[in-house]
């Protein structure tokens, strides 16, 4: 049952990427990255990080892919969907991306079997993710939280004098 | 129950049973639920209502949706099929997802999730997509404008509405939606009393969030014809519909769960016994409640004016009666049973005093023009929500960790300084008197 | 019976490299910066499997930054682009290539 779950939330997720990176309507690609997205969520829903689970869901899903729909929608020219997609690089930029995908796939097929860590990593899991995030939030890791709140601040600040018009 | 059922059973075939009811029942409560709005708006607007599709009205559901069902299907030429198929499959997607965390009872739940309310919030913010994508897919100016204000007024004012659930959850401890109800038993006091201010400001975020009046200027007719619901016919709008109903039974089951005590009665832990059984007082109150419903309709039901509906009449007197023997019994019965069934009243009975609310404001208050309503959301609710998770916080330190125990006192204080916080800032929150620019403004 | 962790990997590696196919070939800004969040979302899932058979929580808080900074990032890259569709009038990176007319 793990694994079937984990098989269907893969396949969909790079169904999904796959789908999204070729479609000519940047709608469609939006709706498919939203499903990615998705998927991602259920894989760290299977990875018991129940807490990350809802906020992929809420920050990523539910708030930056509503960003991008709206600013899709504003800037969405129907002469678009008739030109050219893909760059002149293509060819070489696949290439180059096949080369660095083998790489690593050599890297994690060579270290396989050293990667299973087995009961330490059974024993350790807090029952309570939620609660143990936070603690670990607000004790350990409390300088870089107050870090992302004042780079949250400075993006909203940014994003809203750039967009603005210039009366 | 857990000891009764086995495992394999009750982890696997329960849920899916629960989760069939809900599918099955949730087009027939949303049917009725529409059916009760414009009987209340008769009422308070001195009419009657449907009265014709079967006596006093009550088929009249089953004739709109026969009607949807065959009404031509409709599809403008530029619009984007597939996303005009798709957008409110997923507003309803949604809105039916959001059951699978809810808690109708202490047994009837199809998953008890450590993070159900977190789970809950996150489906909400998914239904936006429904709404911003069938605007788009319609290829018209009317309904992308309105998908468009739709979307911002749910984006305002979900983090409003979120901010309030955090002060509640802030008393309960846990996400889990049994453990806050457990929590308000424990603790002897529904969390309403507590937090007035946070449920003022679920409230209104609340009926913002499901578009409703006195917020529905996204698909008000008089204003944009329908907004991004425009270019939707037949079934494809009965969709749309069923997600708002559903959408609005799923928010009043939040604020019932979370600020009314869920399924507990009042008084949850009053134990006075009736003369020596086992039996409590106050579990009779829907025993009495129904007995007194079956009394109202058989007192009604010579002085109507036609014969079939004399006849109905006594048969809801007579369905009344049965329900009160039913609640009755389940006195009787095993433990599970009778905190499953009387859960289950009183989770029913405080879920629709919540959409009797909203159906009561609807038809009280004008509508809010746009940048009034954007300027209410982020102007005056979400500093006073913010406001109100820091005096909540603060009060419960000063309880844990620094002895105060004062409980009322606490939350007469809360109140007071979120009331003064709140008069503050309604000079804010109040626009001025000539309309800003529409989209141009600085 | 757990997964075992490579597989976590292997799809992170796949989500990853088709990001990076996506902003190499793709000439819409808006297409590049979507393949630019897939691809912190692979990394997302390769810190998650790790935190989850390491034990501990570290990885998780790290994929939240992350998820801020996407956010952020987000916010700023596409409000660079609306400001310069509005002098441009293109979204396509081979026309975005004189400083100023």
């Amino acid at each position: 049952m793990n694994s079937l779950l984990f098989y269907f939330f893969s396949i969909l997720a790079i169904a999904s990427a796959i789908l999204m990176v070729t479609r000519r309507n940047i709608v469609h690609g939006a709706v498919f990255l939203i499903t990615t997205l998705l998927a991602t969520a259920g894989i760290f829903l299977q990875l018991q990080a129940e807490f990350l689970f809802v906020v992929q869901i809420i920050l990523y899903v539910g708030g930056i892919m509503v960003l991008f729909v709206f600013v899709i929608m504003l800037v969405n020219l129907d002469v678009s969907l008739h030109l050219v997609q893909f760059n002149r690089m293509k060819f070489v930029s696949t290439i180059l991306a096949v080369v660095l995908a083998g790489h690593l796939f050599a890297a994690f097929w060579i270290t396989r079997n050293s990667l299973n860590l087995g009961p330490r990593g059974e024993a350790m899991m807090q029952p309570r993710n939620t609660e143990s995030v936070g603690q670990a939030l607000f004790q350990n890791y409390m300088l870089p939280f107050e870090i992302a709140s004042i780079l949250l601040l400075v993006a909203m600040i940014g994003a809203v004098v750039m967009a603005k018009r210039k009366v | 129950m857990n000891h009764v059922i086995p495992p394999s059973i009750q982890a696997y075939v329960l849920p899916v049973l629960y989760g069939v009811v809900v599918v099955a029942l949730l087009p027939l409560l949303a049917g009725y639920i529409v059916l009760l709005e414009r009987k209340v708006m008769a009422d308070m607007q001195a009419r009657l209502g449907p009265m014709r599709v079967g006596p006093h009205g009550l088929l009249q559901p089953i004739a709109d949706a026969l009607k949807l069902l065959i009404k031509e299907d409709i599809v403008p030429e530029k619009a984007d099929r597939f996303l005009f198929w798709c957008a409110p499959v997923l507003s309803v997607t949604m809105a039916l997802l959001a059951y699978a965390a809810i808690p109708f009872g202490p047994v009837f739940q199809i998953a008890d999730l450590n993070v159900g309310l977190l789970f809950i919030l996150a489906i909400s913010s998914l239904g936006i997509y429904g709404i911003v994508l069938g605007g788009w897919a319609s290829n018209s100016h009317y309904s992308l404008l309105g998908a468009l204000r739709s979307a911002a007024q749910l984006v305002s004012y979900e983090t409003a509405a979120g901010l309030a659930l955090v002060s509640g959850l802030m008393l309960a401890g846990s996400l889990s939606m049994k453990d806050i109800v457990q929590a308000q038993y424990d603790q002897g006091v529904w969390f309403v009393f507590v937090v007035p201010v946070g449920f003022f400001i679920y409230l209104v975020g609340s009926i913002a969030e499901t578009n409703r009046a006195p917020f529905d200027l996204p698909e008000a007719e008089s204003e944009l014809v329908a907004g991004y619901m425009t270019e939707y016919s037949g079934f494809r709008w009965a969709l749309y519909f069923l997600g708002e109903y559903a959408n609005m039974v799923v928010v009043a089951a939040i604020a019932t769960t979370l600020f009314l005590g869920g399924w507990l009665r009042p008084f949850a832990r009053y134990q006075d016994h009736l003369f020596g059984t086992s039996i409590e007082l106050l579990d009779l109150l829907p025993t009495i409640l129904f007995l007194a419903a079956a009394a109202y309709c058989f007192w009604l039901a010579p002085r109507q004016p036609v014969q079939i509906q004399k006849i109905v009449m006594a048969l809801v007197g007579g369905l009344c009666l049965v329900l009160a023997a039913g609640m009755t019994g389940a006195l009787f019965a095993p433990d599970a049973v009778r905190l499953g069934i009387h859960g289950a009243f009183w989770f029913l009975a405080k879920v629709f005093a919540y959409i009797y609310a909203f159906l009561w404001i609807r038809f009280t208050f004008p509508r809010y023009r746009f940048d009034q309503l954007m300027r209410l959301g982020w102007r005056f609710l979400i500093p006073l929500a913010l406001v109100n998770v820091i005096v909540v916080g603060t009060t419960i330190v000063l309880q844990q960790n620094w002895e105060w125990r004062h409980p009322m006192l606490s939350a007469i204080v809360t109140t007071a300084i979120m009331l003064g916080v709140a008069a503050f800032l309604a000079r804010e929150g109040s626009a001025p008197s000539e309309p800003a620019e529409v989209g141009e403004g600085n | 019976m757990p997964i075992p962790i490579d597989r976590y990997l292997f799809l992170s590696l796949a989500l990853f490299s088709i990001g990076v196919v996506g902003v190499l070939t793709r000439r819409n800004v808006i297409v590049m910066l979507m393949s630019i969040e897939l691809i912190l979302n692979a990394v997302n899932i390769n810190l998650v499997a790790f935190s989850r058979y390491w034990g501990g929580v570290s990885g998780q808080i790290f994929a939240i930054f992350i998820i801020t900074d996407a956010a952020a990032e987000a916010a700023v890259g596409l409000g660079i682009i609306l400001a310069f569709f509005r002098n441009r009038e293109t979204v396509l990176a081979d026309e975005m290539d004189m400083m100023r007319w």
